[in-house]
């Protein structure tokens, strides 16, 4: 039997609410597969397993505010028979791995045969306390909890959520500002290869099926990542851990204010098909309300692009513990020289921001050097 | 009428030297000046120089002319301007007054009232802001009080005077300028902790300079619906375990409040206590606020800072209650 606690959707994250079961006991569950539904304070978010298994007790209910690493329900090994229901009264507590259970709490459950698996905590650290047996006594043990964190938390209004987010925002922005030594660098890409090649590609596409530039954009610093890994991965611990896929968060601004940076995951790998899908997927689900705690925690590097709200460039702000991050400005056709002839060029101004922690401003300038490279060579993204 | 905590220490001194002609008061400037906080002014021209003695600045030697004159048959109360001082007199406190009645196999004791400030908050830096009430609270043989109201500056005295072993009497130096009205029965037990303010959701635990702040984190949560139980220590050796037991098996929770620091506190000795007596009917983990743990700052903002405060206090008690 395993526990599958709360997991961190995201650097900023402290404590998420339980929204919905998508499981019950006794439900096989397979790696991947969503099994609840959590309220961060920016989205709801559905939350998947990663391991394959029977779920044997569910043990917060939906409504309750938990933090990050709560076990919210115990999973049988695939093959693992339920361990037999212990007599109510009078067995003491089982050893192992212990749920949390105020001494209290553990007496008054042994004096009413009460028996504490059943009980979801609301106690400090999720323990079950005293007013929990005592609901769970009066009420019925499987809605009990869930009534009484209804009556301690209030469903959050719109204004709450938008503030929530801002919150959040503001606490991995600070800490960002606080922890990271930014250093920023510039390059102005031309895109006229890149222009030609996107109207040849998406000639008699439809249109909801043509490639946009933002993906070639995408794709291209996935690759770069994977040549300077050094831009790929988490600063955790005092230490830099490079990441082995290149999982680009796309930053996505949500319509009440406020943004969010879903990972495409193996960006470097995927056909631009593939990914252009999976983009529109994204923004579409990121608006929803309705994402996947991988695409919440798993980016390595992020993107952002503002040049459809017509800025020419962006001096980002990297998402921690990421560390670094690529933005774009807009589209402008500017006085370019080739071959020593001038030219009107369109051009994009690409930024680094990156971690000097991890890298120096000589590796960081060979890999906008590298996007810029991959950028003129779009049919072999 | 209101009396502050000063003037109901000095209506138990002028008491106890009209009422015992052994009792006498020494100390550093606790005659012609009145005393470093004012607690003795007029003492001097109301008893003369026998009974209220200035003495040199030697807390070794005027703590150990105290225990003499105990062993001698007198009431002697010795002022030491503050517990920073006492440092230097520990020898005669820990080795002479709190052990001869043991060393001597019963024959010898000593009725001596040691009074000293204690305690942090007035921007006096690190060597005058201590709070070591602990380390006198950790020696048998002495009783250890801390009056945190006006009633107990004006009722602890007394008993302690009449206690026949050495009694050490810390005095918050924030509380000198507290009022209050006297109640009209201020008389105390020396023995036992005092419920400020019940309340059946959390106990919260303090004493001296604390108690006031305690209340008050109580009164701001009221608001918010939840009842906490304040227990004012009082005595802090021998502690009152059953009052404090019998808090914590009705209210199931536990916040200590202590201005000393966390690690080997007085604090820590409660929480122990609780954990003994009343593992079983502890619903959530016990919780202390103490002071942050470095030489108390002279910065007025780095000073409140280290100290306990309501907030953390408010802060504690809902952690442990889970809001």
């Amino acid at each position: 039997m395993f526990d599958f606690k709360l997991p961190s959707l995201g650097a900023d994250m402290e404590e998420g609410k339980l929204l919905e079961w998508l499981v019950k006991p006794g439900d096989t569950v397979d790696k991947g597969q969503v099994v609840a539904v959590v309220d961060t304070s920016k989205a709801a978010v559905d939350v998947e397993i990663w391991h394959k298994g029977t779920v044997h007790a569910l043990l917060v209910g939906p409504g309750e505010k938990i933090p990050v690493g709560t076990v919210l329900a115990t999973v049988l090994e695939p093959g693992e028979t339920a361990p037999a229901a212990a007599p109510p009264a009078l067995r003491p507590a089982p050893s192992g791995a212990r749920k949390r259970i105020s001494p209290a709490a553990r007496r008054k459950a042994e004096q009413l045969g009460v028996d504490c698996a059943l009980i979801a905590g609301t106690g400090a650290d999720g323990a079950v306390t005293l007013a929990d047996i005592e609901r769970a006594v009066a009420g019925g043990t499987g809605t009990a909890a869930a009534e009484a964190a209804k009556a301690l938390h209030r469903p959050a209004s719109p204004a709450d959520r938008q503030a929530e987010t801002r919150r959040a925002i503001a606490a991995a922005m600070s800490r960002s500002k606080r922890e990271i030594p930014h250093y920023y660098l510039f390059e102005t890409v031309a895109l006229a290869r890149a222009q030609q090649w996107l109207t040849v590609a998406n000639e008699g596409r439809p249109i909801a099926a043509r490639l946009l530039l933002a993906v070639l954009q995408i794709k291209a610093v996935a690759r770069a990542v994977k040549r300077y890994p050094e831009m790929n991965g988490y600063f955790r611990d005092g230490g830099f851990e490079p990441a082995e896929s290149a999982h680009v968060g796309v930053a996505i601004s949500l319509r009440q204010g406020g943004l969010i940076a879903p990972a495409l995951h193996d960006a470097d790998r995927k056909p631009l098909e593939q990914l252009m899908r999976e983009l529109t997927d994204l923004v579409k689900r990121t608006r929803a309300g309705s994402l996947r705690g991988s695409e919440l925690t798993d980016a390595t590097i992020t993107v952002t692009n503002l040049g459809d709200q017509g800025v020419e460039g962006v001096v980002g702000v990297i998402h921690p513990p990421q560390v670094a991050l690529v933005g774009f400005g807009r589209v402008a056709l500017r006085p370019w020289v080739e071959d020593g002839k001038l030219c009107a060029m369109p051009t994009v101004m690409a930024s680094l921001a990156a971690d000097h922690r991890v890298s120096d401003g000589h590796r960081g300038a060979l890999f906008m050097a590298e996007l810029r490279e991959l950028l003129q060579q779009p049919q072999d993204l | 009428m209101k009396t502050s905590y000063r003037e109901a220490m000095r209506a138990a001194l002028h008491e106890a030297l009209e009422s015992d002609p052994r009792v006498f008061l020494m100390g550093e400037d606790v005659g012609r000046y009145g005393g470093t906080y004012a607690v003795s002014r007029g003492l001097l021209e109301a008893f003369g120089p026998e009974r209220v003695r200035d003495t040199p600045l030697s807390e070794l030697g005027f703590v150990g002319a105290g225990v003499g004159a105990a062993l001698g048959g007198m009431r002697p109360i010795v002022e030491v301007m503050t517990v920073n001082f006492s440092l230097l007199a520990l020898d005669q406190i820990v080795n002479s007054a709190a052990l001869l009645r043991h060393m001597s196999g019963g024959q010898l004791s000593v009725p001596l009232v040691v009074r000293m400030a204690t305690g942090a908050g007035r921007q006096l830096a690190a060597q005058h802001s201590h709070s070591l009430e602990n380390w006198y609270a950790h020696i048998p043989g002495i009783r250890v009080l801390a009056p945190a109201t006006v009633g107990d500056a004006r009722g602890m005295l007394g008993p302690a005077l009449a206690d026949p072993d050495p009694v050490v009497i810390f005095e918050h130096a924030q509380l000198y300028n507290l009022e209050a009205d006297l109640p009209d029965d201020w008389r105390c037990d020396i023995s036992r902790a005092a419920i400020r303010r019940a309340g059946g959701q959390v106990s919260v635990f303090a004493w001296a300079g604390c108690l006031a702040k305690a209340l008050q984190a109580a009164d701001e949560v009221a608001s918010e619906g939840i009842e906490v139980e304040v227990v004012d220590l009082r005595v802090l050796r021998p502690l009152d375990v059953e009052t404090i037991a019998a808090s914590v098996r009705r209210t199931h929770r536990a916040v200590v409040v202590d201005e000393g620091w966390k690690s080997g506190s007085l604090a820590a000795e409660v929480v122990a206590r609780i954990v003994e007596e009343c593992f079983y009917d502890l619903d959530a983990p016990v919780a202390r606020v103490c002071s942050e743990e470095v030489p108390i700052p002279y910065a007025k903002h780095l000073e409140e800072a280290a100290l306990p405060q309501v907030s953390k206090i408010v802060a504690a008690v809902k952690s442990v209650l889970n809001v």
